[in-house]
């Protein structure tokens, strides 16, 4: 490339051509520049998980030039008067000078941790939409594992910077995690020393969890957030059925300029929110708790609220159920909570994988699915959805009890039950919701959309006039598949092995109840119907309400 | 159902006689910025507004900074600074923000662009093609044929990351039985949490409850919350009517005056909320309850060993004292202690 | 939380209410071994104490304060309890429930101390604290370190209240007077243990009051304080208002211009 067709002549063009001629930007902006990003206000949900991932690391960034992880011992000398002269860690007396001396500390505090509890509120949110829209099928079942080991990050990333201000609240939750780990069989009691650096609290762990917090597990963060757009770009984004939209295409708003003005002023727009909640409300006043200290708790000790759902794990174990095996004591009212808590995860994580295999589905799917249209699935996400929310809601029994006048002892008990019969009554109600929604779908395919308009036939007869879809409204309800259950069949050998009959069998679950999109004969004959009566009648279609869609 | 899905569809969707027909993308709807150019005038000076509205924003939170220094012990500055640095910040972040998704909605082209998409799979001359490199590749190594090389470099691999793992050893000292011990031996007195004044049997009336460390905990110079974590006791008289003690521990209380760990049993979180007529002991954090009365048995939630008790006796002077450390280990249950 | 709410009923309330009403007001305290004595009013308040305590209060606790079947004996409470309890409107209770709550005070003060005197003639008990130990220009310091480790883990670390098992709780303590917090330290009404001078000096409780009243008059520096119930409240907050308030941006930002 050493021939120039023409010089460029203006400042900009002088500073393309430079770096183009280093570094061949041509051909990437050419690449980047009109990629094609579908709009829906739920596609931004990950965008305000990167976003706010962006602002935690500004503010994080600013916070670790004030900020000292060590645990030695210092006597508090700064502006809040209950804590003067009290005897705490430098990690927490430089959490306080943050908060109190320091001027922007405190407000760059709030931002970090309102900022990091919207980031992983909006990572989960963004989860949720990618599993009730189906968009984690082929080809992104390989993006849902790293979205999955991003939320498991989060947590991370949660949980050791909760607990650098090494203050009451944040040590008695450092605490739980300790007696969890010592709980763990045989490895558990090591662990802890290695954590500790000996016995609990030690001097250790503050420091150890600062380098997990600003540096390990944001690079590992960052690492994978890469791999995740890296993914978004080789696949595209999906899109919703609408007209026009299908498998093999994308259509949306070009990178440049409209995409670049929409998501960058997104990031100013999420930032800002932040800044603002952080100007007005509190959050974890650390000098509320006071120091560290093995004997002291407050009432209502909770962690944030992304590991609430393993601390509710954690309460709603049953009474007295540690056993003994040869001596070896394994605490199940530890154990148990942890390893269910470790399967949910799994389930979530392998989700893509499972319902591959029993669709054995190997399509690429980039027209997402309505979540009624995939009634079995989506039913799976409201039982995982509950089970979730009552392990949630079961870390915060205490305030339930107190706000609702209730007694904890029955709200705890409740919610143990309502662990238990919760998912099932969600994945029954939501698939039999999802089903009703499929046929009225279909009413509204074949006989239109009501229109409350009520009119009197010249015999006499009252009917309410149904207006028909335009033909886009139109598509936007029958584009979907439909989908038969598989038979067991004999492989090579002639012989139907377990795995087929396990397959039929979830097979069978997922599509023996279903709806079929409205076909164009169906479409047509009720159409015919109506244009038949609107000669005869001189009126508008008009349907008789009374026909139902059965399966 | 088009072609590409037929030729990759080894699925199971039934495929409908006559499917209703995609009709197409909408036609494009002109927005009143396209056909007036006093709306476009409008919505650019808005966008322009809202760019300075974030100037100002700016400037709010430098004279936020600025306007409040912080003087020893006045809160008020702390708050203002925070306020007003943050509700600065946040305008002059949704100004830009509000102005640049403005401007992109009502004066950016909004007709939507279609791309194609292509497969992920790669097309099948580059998967042959690079099917032919990594074989290639593998007989100028020899990477197949080498079984020698092959195999010891595996295990040379393998064995890489130990000295990685074993380097780690010193995170922490190997656990001895640190963790079935605690300070309280026999004769050490009961002194209150956190001052560390001994406390005379007499001082603890019907009803009250102190927060109890061993004496001598409190001039620790080192691993004083260590030894705090695992000796903190909870000290309750109860009218020794009300007690039904063990009666092999029946020489472990004074005159209905009993010491509990205050280490929860089951993760470990101070058991303090000690209800006098009820005699339970319940525990913030998970809500584990435990009967003081009956050799605190656990009675709710998720713990399930009783609370260890301290046996205490009173001294020549008055002064309550531990017979000796707990006969077992206190908080969180781990495998091996009962070895 | 609103303490002026009425209790719900409950069947088995009736019987709960007898249980706490028997041991209520550190009836226990009789047994104490180092009883605080008690200032006796003069022969007159306490004869118009004693007509009061027969209109009111005899009926469950007995017409010479013995106790009967509604109430615990008031032998030996003490003049603290009394004007704990009537003091914030507890006592006379009315509805059942595992636990009494707040109510407008019945009483005028005067009224209140004549029946504090009455009780407190029947035997010796806590008496009224001494102005001195109710100032709140104490070490707020100390006051915080021990409000943390003797109180916090049922009243939160600022006094937001909590939750005790079968119902019953800790109560907020924002807004309750510095007389009521020191009574109840000495007295431990229903659940509430005692602290007694030995355990916590007078000093002691002045500085704990001293530390509340600091935490009530300076509002957080952080903004509204959601309760100061930590993290729930913030992570509710979180879901509802911060990404409510995002996503009605994005779906403004999804929406087609007109």
């Amino acid at each position: 490339m050493t021939s120039q067709v023409q010089e460029p002549k203006t400042t900009i063009g002088k500073t393309a051509n430079y770096f183009d001629e280093r570094l061949g930007l041509g051909g990437f902006t050419k690449f980047f520049a009109r990629k094609v990003f579908p709009d829906h206000w739920s596609f931004m949900l990950g965008e305000v998980a990167m976003w706010s991932f962006v602002v935690v690391i500004i503010t994080g960034t600013w916070l670790t030039f004030f900020y000292q992880a060590s645990m030695a011992h210092t006597y508090y000398d700064g502006s809040y008067a209950p804590l003067k002269g009290a005897e705490m860690t430098i990690a927490y007396a430089t959490s306080l000078d943050i908060s109190f001396d320091i001027r922007g500390g405190l407000i760059m505090r709030q931002m970090h941790h309102w900022g990091a509890l919207i980031f992983v509120a909006a990572v989960g949110l963004h989860m949720l939409r990618v599993f009730f829209t189906g968009a984690f099928r082929k080809p992104r079942e390989l993006n849902w594992v790293v979205g999955f080991l991003l939320f498991i990050m989060a947590m991370a990333a949660g949980f050791t910077g909760y607990s650098l201000p090494d203050d009451l609240l944040s040590g008695n939750g450092l605490r739980i995690i300790d007696g969890m780990i010592k709980g763990i069989p045989l490895i558990g009691p090591a662990i802890s020393s290695g954590l500790f650096g000996g016995e609990f609290p030690g001097t250790e762990v503050i420091g150890r969890l600062y380098a997990l917090h600003i540096m390990i597990v944001p690079a590992i963060m960052i690492v994978l957030i890469g791999v995740h757009l890296m993914m978004l770009i080789i696949h595209k984004h999906t899109h919703y059925s609408g007209p026009g939209r299908t498998d093999e295409n994308v259509v949306g708003y070009p990178l440049m300029p409209v995409y670049v003005a929409k998501a960058g002023g997104f990031f100013f727009l999420v930032f800002g929110v932040i800044a603002g909640i952080a100007a007005l409300f509190t959050i974890n006043p650390i000098w509320n708790y006071g120091p560290y200290d093995p004997s002291p708790v407050s009432a209502g000790t909770q962690p944030d609220w992304y590991i609430g759902w393993l601390d509710g794990a954690l309460r709603l174990a049953p009474s007295n159920w540690d056993i003994s095996v040869l001596g070896y004591v394994i605490p199940m009212g530890v154990m148990v909570p942890l390893v269910v808590s470790l399967v949910f995860l799994a389930a979530v994580a392998v989700y893509p994988f499972v319902e591959k295999w029993v669709t054995k589905d190997d399509r690429e799917h980039h027209v997402l699915d309505r979540p009624r249209n995939a009634p079995t699935r989506t039913a799976i996400g409201a039982a995982g959805v509950t089970f979730y929310a009552v392990l949630w809601a079961g870390a915060s029994t205490d305030l339930i009890a107190i706000f609702f006048q209730m007694s904890l002892n029955h709200v705890l008990t409740a919610m143990q039950i309502l662990l238990l019969i919760g998912p099932v009554i969600a994945y029954w109600v939501t698939k039999r919701a999802c089903l009703a929604l499929q046929r009225k779908d279909r009413e509204i395919v074949l006989h239109g959309r009501e229109t409350g308009r009520v009119v009197r036939l010249p015999h006499g007869e009252y009917i309410e006039v149904h207006e028909p879809l335009d033909k886009y409204e139109l598509w936007k309800l029958v584009d979907f598949k439909d989908y038969a259950p598989i038979m067991p069949r004999p492989n090579a050998k002639g012989k139907i092995t377990v795995a087929a009959r396990l397959r039929s069998a979830l097979s069978k679950i997922y599509f023996e109840d279903r709806i079929a999109p409205v076909s164009k004969a169906e479409y047509e004959l009720a159409h015919a119907e109506h244009a038949h009566e609107a000669v005869t009648e001189q009126k508008p279609a008009r349907k008789s309400r009374a026909k139902q869609i059965t399966k | 159902m088009s072609e590409v899905e037929k030729s990759y569809s080894s699925g199971i969707a039934t495929s409908i006689e006559k499917a209703i027909k995609d009709p197409g993308i909408e036609p494009h709807r002109l927005r009143m910025t396209d056909k007036s150019e006093k709306h476009a005038k409008n919505a650019e000076r808005q966008v322009a507004f809202m760019f300075l509205i974030s100037i100002v924003g700016a400037i709010i939170a430098v004279w936020g900074y600025l306007a409040f220094p912080i003087s020893g012990g006045d809160l008020s500055a702390t708050r203002n600074n925070a306020l007003w640095m943050g509700l600065g910040m946040s305008l002059s972040l949704l100004g830009i923000g509000f102005g640049a998704v403005h401007w992109a909605k009502t004066l950016m082209p909004d007709n939507e662009v279609t791309e194609e998409r292509h497969l992920a799979r790669s097309s099948d001359e580059n998967r042959a093609a690079a099917v032919e490199i990594i074989k290639l590749a593998d007989g100028e190594s020899g990477f197949t044929r080498r079984k020698l090389i092959r195999r010891t470099m595996y295990g040379a691999l393998a064995f890489l990351p130990i000295p990685a793992v074993v380097i780690f050893g010193d995170l922490g000292p190997v656990v001895g039985d640190t963790l079935k011990r605690t300070m309280w031996k026999a004769g050490t007195r009961l002194a209150k949490d956190p001052t560390g004044i001994p406390i005379k049997a007499s001082e603890v009336t019907v009803g009250s409850v102190f927060h109890v460390i061993p004496e001598g905990l409190a001039e620790l110079d080192e691993h004083k919350l260590e030894e705090k974590a695992k000796a903190a006791v909870l000290l309750v008289r109860v009218n020794p009517g009300e007690l039904n003690e063990d009666p092999a521990k029946a020489s472990w209380s004074y005159d209905g005056i009993v010491a509990y760990s205050k280490i929860c049993t089951h993760v470990g979180c101070p058991v303090a909320l000690y209800e006098q007529h009820t005699h339970h002991l319940l525990c913030p954090c998970h809500q584990s309850t435990f009967d003081l009365a009956n050799h605190c048995k656990v009675v709710f939630g998720p713990a399930s060993r009783p609370l260890p008790q301290l046996p205490i006796a009173v001294d020549a002077e008055g002064y309550l004292i531990a017979q000796s450390d707990f006969l077992e280990p206190v908080g969180p249950a781990f495998w091996d202690m009962r070895k | 939380m609103n303490s002026e709410k009425p209790l719900h009923r409950r069947p088995w309330a009736a019987g709960l209410v007898v249980f706490f009403g028997l041991v209520l007001s550190g009836g226990g305290y009789a047994a104490a071994t180092n009883v605080v004595e008690s200032e006796i009013g003069s022969a007159e308040q306490i004869s118009e104490g004693r007509k009061l305590f027969l209109a009111n209060c005899a009926s469950c606790h007995g017409t010479n304060g013995e106790g009967a079947i509604g109430g615990p004996s008031l032998i030996g409470v003490g003049a603290a309890s009394v004007d704990f309890q009537v003091g914030t409107g507890r006592m006379p209770g009315q509805a059942s429930g595992p636990q009494l709550y707040k109510k407008p005070v019945q009483f005028t003060e005067e009224q209140i101390l004549s029946m504090a005197a009455y009780v407190a003639s029947l035997a010796p008990g806590p008496a009224l604290p001494d102005p001195e130990f109710l100032r709140t220009d104490g070490d707020v310091e100390h006051g915080g370190e021990l409000f943390r480790i003797n109180c916090a883990m049922c009243h939160n670390a600022v006094g937001a209240g909590g939750a005790l098992t079968e119902g019953k709780f800790a109560p907020a303590l924002e807004g309750v007077t510095e007389k009521h917090i020191y009574e109840a330290m000495v007295t431990g009404p229903q659940n509430m243990p005692v602290f007694n001078d030995a355990n916590l000096t007078p000093e002691d409780k002045r500085d704990i009051i001293s530390y509340l009243k600091y935490v009530e008059n300076n509002p957080s520096v952080g903004g509204f304080e959601l309760g100061s119930i930590g993290p729930v409240a913030e992570g509710l907050f979180v879901w509802i208002f911060g990404l409510g308030f995002i996503i009605a941006i994005t779906v403004w930002l999804g929406a087609k211009a007109n």
